[in-house]
């Protein structure tokens, strides 16, 4: 298999995770799209791991930790948006500028 | 053509226009659901590149406990439905210029650097060889790495503790 099929992909997810993130007002959807941009960093780092079929593994173990830090991310993340949505009884991230 | 690679193009079909529909659905459970949809067609492209062990990992993680998660935050915050509860900002326009942009640069990147690559089906990724690897070579990143989770959950639970008693 090409090693740029999944290059590409990746880089089509991380581009429609930066509209995500970018472009909607609810914080929840942000961090969804934030979780988009780590699952194309996570193709990345499997694609690279086959194809240099690396003897410690790196590209998968560093798969598994961005797992982690992302699961941590989305805890921490939703626990600040219940924490916000608490204060100002909304999650748009447009008025909580204001 | 391979049949791999017949099956990697069709997932990587569904995973950008699920990830698409994600992105721009009007309502948030339908995209944390589309979501759902992307997440596990990637873990499909993982098996397919004999990474079994982190697709489980993967569908275990993300499928299973952070879109439910997601989930419960969108039932929690009282807006799961309606029109509007996933509005988008004004600037969405030059949101998916800077997105156009980002996917475009990388890929070319990808493209000038890498073309003609080619990844052998070599078997890398089973859960007896990861784990070799990981008690082995990355115990010391592994413990840190359990410590930082370990932290992260103490200050959320810290965090979305109700106000009263603060």
């Amino acid at each position: 298999m090409p090693l740029l099929y999944p290059l590409v992909l990746a880089a089509a997810l991380f581009g429609i995770g930066v509209y995500g993130v970018l472009a909607r007002r609810n914080a929840v959807m942000m961090l969804l799209g934030v979780e988009l941009m780590l699952n194309a960093v996570n193709l990345n780092l499997v694609a690279f791991d086959a194809w240099f079929a690396d003897a410690l593994h790196s590209g998968q173990v560093l798969t598994l930790f961005t797992i982690t830090i992302a699961a941590a991310e989305i805890g921490l993340g939703l626990a600040i948006v219940l924490a916000l949505f608490r204060a100002l009884r909304t999650v748009d991230v447009d008025e909580v500028g204001r | 053509m391979s049949l791999t690679e017949i099956v990697f193009l069709v997932l990587a079909v569904v995973a950008v226009g699920s990830a698409l529909l994600s992105m721009t659905s009007g309502q948030l459970v339908h995209a944390a659901l589309w979501l759902v949809v992307t997440l596990g067609a990637v873990a499909g492209c993982f098996v397919l590149m004999t990474a079994e062990f982190v697709a489980w990992v993967q569908v275990l993680v993300y499928v299973g406990s952070v879109v439910v998660l997601v989930i419960f935050a969108l039932m929690l915050t009282r807006q799961p439905s309606g029109a509007r509860s996933a509005e988008v900002t004004g600037n969405r326009w030059i949101a998916a210029l800077v997105g156009l942009a980002a996917a475009v640069g990388l890929g070319a990147t990808m493209v000038v650097g890498f073309r003609g690559e080619q990844i052998e089906g070599r078997r890398i990724g089973t859960a007896g060889s990861i784990g070799d690897a990981l008690f082995n070579d990355w115990v010391l990143p592994f413990e840190i790495l359990s410590g930082v989770l370990l932290a992260a959950l103490v200050g959320a639970i810290v965090l979305s503790r109700s106000g009263s008693d603060r």
